[in-house]
This record gives structure tokens, sequence and C-alpha cells, in this order.
């Protein structure tokens, strides 16, 4: 048993349904239980989908289950073919309908439809959300895909899916730069294609995988089957779009010079600017899925300037590759799906930034530390109306503006280090997000959990506490942790503005 | 549930529909019932569709830490039943670790907790014994037994057999409800002289209400069935009356509360006449937006009959189809003689079905699941979300036009949009 306050994934089924509803043309009959009709709202009200997700669900009570509920989903599988006439349809269980074993898979193959039915054996005790896209995407392509024309510097894009973070307008954006390198997109899948659109993905040459997590382990069987390379690159960060740019060209055999030749996103000079000094090593935490994480905590070093001070991701499919970059920063990764371990390690790293998910949000409120979206699972506000991919060079402005903005801007920063008394300018949080200076806190702090204390108790002399309140508040948190540390390594028990200061010098060498 | 109740009916008839039905399970009641209880905590015992719901339903727009959480089952409790009740034990003890100001915590249940017979009554017996200072109930919110609102009936009767004991007389009020309407009625019955008056849940664990032969209790819900069995077992009375939606519905249930305290007729007026002639004059502004539109419901949170009858009676509305999941005709005896004959009265659901029904009769407004709200938007059809109806305060003469409102508001924006 898992105890779980937040969860980043939902179940399995939940994968499937992205892929259901991203595509046209097919319907999903899943066999579930009174209640998981909530599904439906994530498609509807999260990501303001204007129809119905095409999905049937077989919705047993407890006075179901004394009597025939495979009669019961044989029912509901022929009741949608005939009304919404499907070019094909996926069946499968929830993780109830997984307990009482009615196996849709065999039950579909008997009722003797006239179309394609493609069953899902998702097992819910132990995968989740991704997994269940990608496992789902692959049987499809199993079932459809076909040998094809193979036409030059042509590709499938694929990986988007219904409630995707951003998954909309990073398509757009992909697609875009791959007309101006003079690459014809032959589909894009599994978002906007029909189950017969599947059959022609071997007309392009290569496939451009944008999202691992969904589409890697189509991409290999694509590969094996078909002979069609794949893209490794990930297109977030005007490194990441470059690399991209020259890995596609390579396998397209087209000149993507001058295309790498346009400074063609505003992020470097936005990051050049002397504005943008005061961002230089600020201390940032990194957590989400791990294509965006990894590619987070790139942009974050390469391109803003930033410390990296943790990385970590929920998907454990992907963990070896998160391990990788997280060495290259001289960090050891975080692989978890428990929302208490990241809340955790965010507090021991103490950073000035949180690039996360929706559930860092809450972490970050509790400990009063800025932070942005970088990554599923979001909520309503990260299904924006205005264009906002995080791929491409569009992508890279719109990540410059997005992870600057919940920082306190430099001239504010400056002087509240300076003037510290000021009734209307307090550290609580930056002016420019149009909170009002909060009152002296009232109630202490949410309790954080605690940083692993050495059992040795420290004293801190009350000029000492006074001193520390004149560092400024963001890097206030690594200070104290520094100078305990540093007064631990040397056996004092009282700290006093002298071991203060002795350890600030201590840690500039 | 409650099977006993159904005799004494009126012949109205109703449609009984089986099929696929688009409702929320039990488990959904957590997210207003946590608030509501401020020293309770909600454990789900069941697997990631559950806290996925959860989260989904409500939790991602709460930045506050939620006083809820799931026990995720894993394959290896799925193994061997014994193990998973260890399982239980080490997960509670991380939590109560984490949160050492819970009073009182509900083991809930769910699907894959009942259908693999997970014993949480047991589970709740032994960390009773375990935890001091700490109560440990637990009961169903799974959807095979209970559609939306029916958690909250299902966690109230938990408490039920837990109460204190006493036969002193009083009255009761049992459903939750917004602290603004709690606040509101005791200022009514302390001016008729009724001071004996308590809540049902109470908001702290620890001020749950005794009771006993004295109490006479009112439901200011429609969907405490089994609740409302299980306090009846103990000695309570119930006093039937409408639901307290809308001037007529706030009055009629204030007046049944007050004849079984005894309080005169005079008295009674005499304390609410001033909230009674206040609500009917802030009806007027809704209603003007009301009046004379077809309203259809879909089954959600059986408080559709009471709404319709407030809508129908007090905003001028016509009721096409009252679509409720769960129809409780023994506590919805008053009500139901008030409904317009013409309007179809349906119990369950085949979704499908339904909209086609829905599409057929083209209503002014469909009260319906987020589900299905936005896709009948685009369809031209203008919708009331029907969740908000549980999470607003609504009951009361001082709430009756804010209910009004609710409903008038998609027809008000429609008006002014001009894109």
């Amino acid at each position: 048993m898992q105890l779980t306050l937040w969860t980043y994934e939902g179940p399995p089924h939940v994968g499937a349904m992205r892929v259901a509803t991203g595509m046209e043309g097919l319907h999903y009959v899943l066999h579930a239980p009174q209640g998981d009709t909530y599904a439906d709202l994530l498609f509807t009200m999260i990501e303001r989908r204007d129809r119905r997700p095409p999905v049937t669900y077989t919705t047993f009570q407890a006075r179901d289950l004394g009597g025939d509920t495979a009669a019961l989903f044989t029912r509901a599988l022929r009741d949608a073919a005939e009304r919404f006439r499907p070019e094909a349809v996926i069946v499968g269980a929830s993780c109830t309908a997984e307990l009482i074993q009615d196996d849709p898979g065999g039950l579909a193959e008997s009722a003797g439809l006239d179309i394609p039915v493609v069953p899902l054996d998702l097992p819910s005790y132990s995968k989740k959300e991704n997994w269940g896209a990608a496992e789902t995407f692959y049987q499809l392509l199993r079932r459809f895909a076909a040998k094809g024309a193979a036409r030059p510097a042509t590709c499938n894009i694929l990986g988007p899916t219904a409630l995707g973070f951003r998954h909309r307008d990073d398509v757009t954006e992909i697609a875009g730069l791959l007309s101006r390198l003079g690459v014809t997109v032959n589909l894009v899948a599994p978002m906007g294609a029909r189950p017969a659109d599947l059959a022609r993905i071997g007309d392009a040459a290569f496939n451009v995988v944008l999202y691992p997590e969904i589409a890697g382990q189509a991409a290999a069987f694509l590969q094996r089957r078909l002979g069609q390379p794949f893209t490794r690159s990930i297109p977030i960060g005007v490194g990441g779009t470059r690399d991209f740019i020259a890995e596609v060209a390579a396998l397209a055999g087209v000149d993507a010079t001058p295309l790498l030749a346009e400074e063609a996103s505003r992020l470097p000079w936005y990051s050049r600017s002397v504005d943008s000094t005061y961002l230089t090593g600020k201390r940032v935490f990194v957590f989400g899925d791990a294509t965006h994480a990894v590619a987070a905590a790139r942009v974050a070093r390469d391109e803003m300037g930033f410390e990296v001070v943790g990385l970590g991701s929920y998907s454990r499919e992907q963990a070896r590759e998160v391990r990788e970059a997280a060495r290259a920063l001289g960090l050891e990764a975080l692989i978890t799906d428990d929302y208490l371990a990241v809340e955790q390690a965010i507090a021991e790293a103490q950073p000035e930034l949180v690039l996360g998910t929706q559930m860092e949000r809450h972490t970050a409120k509790r400990l009063g530390i800025p932070c942005a979206v970088i990554s599923a699972p979001v909520h309503v506000q990260d299904f924006p109306a205005r264009y906002s991919p995080q791929m491409g060079f569009e992508g890279a402005n719109v990540l410059f503006d997005a992870w600057v903005h919940p920082l306190m801007m430099g001239l504010e920063e400056h002087l509240i280090g300076m003037f510290r008394e000021d009734g209307e300018f307090t550290d609580t949080a930056p002016s420019h997000l149009g909170h009002a200076a909060a009152p002296a806190p009232v109630s202490a702090p949410a309790p954080a959990p605690a940083p692993a204390h050495a059992p040795l108790a420290l004293a801190w002399a009350a000029e000492a506490e006074a001193e520390l309140r004149k560092i400024p508040f963001f890097v206030r948190g690594k200070a104290r942790r520094n100078t305990e540390s540093f007064a631990r390594a040397r056996g004092l028990s009282t700290i006093t503005v002298e071991t203060l200061y002795d350890a600030k010098a201590h840690f500039s060498r | 549930m409650s099977l006993a109740l159904e005799a004494g009916c009126e012949a109205r008839p109703v449609l009984r529909e089986r099929g696929q039905r688009e409702v929320f399970c039990g488990l959904t009641g957590i997210v207003w019932m946590h608030r509501k209880i401020r020293d309770a905590f909600f454990l789900v015992v069941g697997s990631r569709t559950c806290a996925h719901l959860l989260q989904s339903a409500a939790g991602v727009m709460i930045f506050a830490e939620p006083r809820f959480a799931t026990a995720i089952l894993e394959e290896r409790d799925l193994a061997g039943l014994a193990d998973a009740q260890e399982e239980l034990d080490r997960t509670v003890a991380r939590l109560l670790e984490r949160r050492p100001d819970i009073r009182l915590l509900f083991l809930v249940g769910s699907c894959p907790s009942e259908v693999i017979k997970l014993d949480l009554a047991k589970a709740a017996q032994r960390l009773n014994a375990r935890f001091a200072g700490v109560r440990v109930l637990n009961y169903s919110g799974s959807g095979i037994e209970t559609t939306f609102t029916q958690g909250e009936d299902a966690c109230l009767a938990a408490l039920a057999p837990e109460l204190p004991g006493s036969d002193a007389p009083q009255l009761l009020i049992v459903g939750a409800l917004a602290e603004v309407v709690e606040d509101q009625w005791r200022r009514l019955f302390a001016a008729m002289g009724v001071h004996r008056l308590a809540f049902l849940p109470a908001r702290r664990a620890g001020e749950m209400p005794a009771i006993g032969a004295g109490t006479r209790f009112l439901l200011a819900q429609p969907f405490l069935a089994e609740t409302a069995r299980l306090l009846e077992s103990r000695g309570a009375r119930h006093i039937p009356a409408l639901f307290p939606l809308g001037a007529e519905g706030s009055t009629e249930f204030l007046r049944a509360g007050a004849q079984a305290m005894g309080v005169g007729e005079a008295r009674f007026r005499e304390a609410t006449a001033l909230a009674e002639a206040r609500a009917k004059a802030a009806l007027a502004g809704p209603r003007a937006r009301l009046e004379g539109r077809r309203v259809f419901f879909f089954p959600d949170s059986q408080l559709e009959v009471p709404m319709a009858r407030f809508l129908a009676r007090e905003c001028g509305m016509e009721p096409v189809e009252i679509g409720t999941p769960y129809l409780h005709r023994a506590h919805l005896a008053r009500e139901l003689p008030l409904l317009p004959a013409s309007a179809l009265l349906s119990e369950g659901q085949d979704v499908e079905r339904q909209l086609d029904r829905c599409l057929a009769a083209r209503p002014d407004l469909v009260v319906c699941g987020l589900g299905l709200a936005n896709p009948l938007e685009r369809q031209g059809i203008t919708t009331k979300w029907s969740i908000e109806l549980v999470f607003t305060p609504v009951q009361g003469h001082d709430q009756a036009a804010d209910l009004a409102g609710l409903y008038a508001r998609p027809f008000a924006r429609r008006e002014m949009l001009r894109v």
C-alpha cells in the first residue's frame, strides 16, 4: 500500500482514454464501475473539449456483481458500435474490472463486430497513465501500421495526445520548423489521426518523437517493423531545438544551415541582456516527467544561467535518462512518485525557484518558494487560450517569460537587501505579483519536514539570528543551512554573528 | 441501503432506466466533508483511480493541504489479504505522524477494496485500540454501492452509532450545511425560544451531538436514507418536511422543526416572517430571468426533486424531466405532490438515451455534470453544472435568491456575450 496525498499520474486506462480522445473515429469501451466516468471531465473541463470523450463505460454496480457482468460488457460494446459507428474499437478494464476478470478482449472477439477490435491489457495495480497511453498507441500501431512508400524527407510526428501539457501548440511549432526545413509531415498521431490513417504511417521515411513517455515504445516498434529511424533530441530550449533541427536534417537529407544560422528565438538575447544578470546562479529545483525535467535542467543551466540544485522525475520508465542528466550536473537524481519525498527533497535543497508540476506548486506555496509549471500533471490554467508551446524557438520565448515571472525583479531584490524595515515592500512576496505586503507572519510557517538535523543541538545567539534576517529571503534558507553545517563541522554549539560571517567566507571560497 | 421505506407513496409514474450512468461515486463526498469536520481525515483505501478521482474532482483546485489521502493498493496487496491489514496499519501510522492534529479518521472503502472484501471494519477496530486520542471509523464510498452525495450519507451513518446517548429533548438538523446557514438557523430558533438545537455533523469530532428518545430530527438534505434509519434505530424521530430550498421550503422546514419543539404558530411567524418576506422579495430578480423557461435535470445528487419543486413553484420554470440517481419516496413524500404533473420523473440512467430525450426536448436549461456540460453548450444548449449546487450555501431563506441566481446566471451570461 502506498500513502498518496497527490498522484503524479492517473491509472493506465486514463492513458488509453487520452489516446482514444486525441484520435478520431476510434471508440473505447471500458469495463468500469459506476463513478469512473469522472475521467470525462478531465477532457471536457480541464482541456475544455466541446465533445464527450469517445468512451462507453459499463458502469456496473454492486447488484450487477451477483449477475452477469460479462453480458453487461458485451451489451455495452454492441450498443456503442451501433450508436457511434467507429472505424475501430479498443476494449479494456479499469482497476476494479481487472479484479473481476471478465476478459473484455475475449468477449469482444466473440461479439462478432464487423470492425477491428483492439484489446488492451493495462495492469492497473503496477502501471500508470503514461504507460497506458504508450501501450495503447503501440497496440494500435501493431494492429494497423503497414509498410509504405517511405518517401524521402517525409516524417510522422508521434506522441501528442488529448490532455497533454501544451501538446496542441508544440505540434504547431514543430510542424512549422519541419516545413521551414523542407520536411513534409505525413501524419501526426495519435492526436488528430484516424485508425485508417495509421495504415499509411509507413509512407514516411522517419519519425519525430516529441514525447518519449507516450511514443517511445511505438517508435521503437516502427523502427523494427518498418525500418523507420526516429529522433532522440527533444526540441525544448534553444540548444535542444538546434540539436533537434540538426538531427532531423541528417535523417531527412536536407540542409539545416540556413535555419540554424538564424537567431530565431529571443531567449538568447533576453538572457544575455544585463537585466538578466541577477538570474546568475539562482538555485533551481526541477521535477516533472522525464522529458520535460531533463530538458528544463539543460535550459536552466545553459540558457538561463541558473544553478540546478535538484533534478528528479516520476517517470520510472525513463529513470536511466534522468539519472544520466543528473550525474552530468553533479547531482543524484530523485526518481519517485511519492509527493512527500519530493516535498522533503525541495525543503532540504532550499532552492530559490521550483520548476515542477501542479504538485510542486502546492509544495512551493507551502514553503514560500517561487514556482513555474514545466510538466504534467497540470490543471485548467495550463491549457491556455493563447499560443504557448514549450518546444521550438517560440517555446523558448515562452519558457523565459514563464520562469522569470515568479522571481522578484532585480531592483526590488536589491532594495529589499539594503533596506529591510519598509512597511510596504517586505520580503514575503514580489510586488509585481500584486500582493499587498503581508503583515508580519502571524502563524508559524506550515511545518515543513525537518531538514535532517544532527542530534547536536545548535543555538543561534539573538544577534546572529537578527543578522541572518538581514540576508535576502530567497537565500536565507541556504545561509542558515550552510552556517549550521559549518558550526557543526567545527563542534560549535552556539552560532554568533562571527560564526555567520566565518561561514559566509568559508563557502564563498 | 434502505429498502423498507418504499411504502406510503403517491402513485406518480417513474421511468426507471439502467445503462451507462454518468455520475460520481460516493468518494466525492470527501471533498466537502473534509472541510466540514475540521479535525477529521479521510483515508481512502483504493486504487490509483480513486486517488486520481479525488484530485481531479477537487484536489487540484485546493492549494492548502487537504485532509484526505489514498492508500493505493498495489499488486502485492492483492496477493494476500493478511498482508493488506498490516500495510494499512503502517500507512495509518505514517499518516498520523504527519498530521498529529487529527482526531477522527475515516477509512473509506472503494470499489477495489469492496470487491476484494478487505475488512475495513476490522481494521478500524484494531486501529482504535492502537492509537489513543484518534477515533477510527469506516464506511464505503465505492461507486458500486454509492452515488455522489450518498457518500455523505454513508459517512454520517458511520457516525450515528458512535454518537453519545441522551434522551433529553432536542431538535437535530442532519446533513452537512454551510456554516453561515447553521448560524442563521441557530438565531431563528433562538428567537423562537428553541435553544436545544444541534447539527450533525458538528464542526469538530469532539462536538458531535448526543441522541436518544428525546431527539426529533429534520433532514436538511434528501440523500440521507441510511443515516435517518440509524438515527431512528437509536430512538430519534424524523420530522417530515419539505427540504429547505427556496422561501416555501425553508418556511415549511423551519415550521416543522418549531412545531416538533412545541413552538406556537404566532411565535414561529414572528421569528421567521421577516426572513421569508426578504426571501420572496429577493427572488423577484432571478425569477424574471427564469420564468417560463423549460429545465431538464440529469441525475446527480438526489437534490433534483426539491430543486425542481423550487424552480417550478417559486421561479415559474417548467421541469421537463427530473432525473435522480435514487428516489427515496418516503423522504420526498412532501415534495412529490408539489411537482407539476407534466414533468417526467426518472430514476437511474442510460445516459445515451437520456441525451436523446434531452436533445429532442430542446430545454432552455440543462442541469448536468461537468462531463456533459461543455459538450451540450457547444450544441447551443444552456447548462448549469450541478455539482456547484452541493458546494454552495443554498439552504434557508437568505440563500433562496442565491440559489435561483445559480440557475439564472447562465442565462445572464448568454445575454451578455457578444462573441
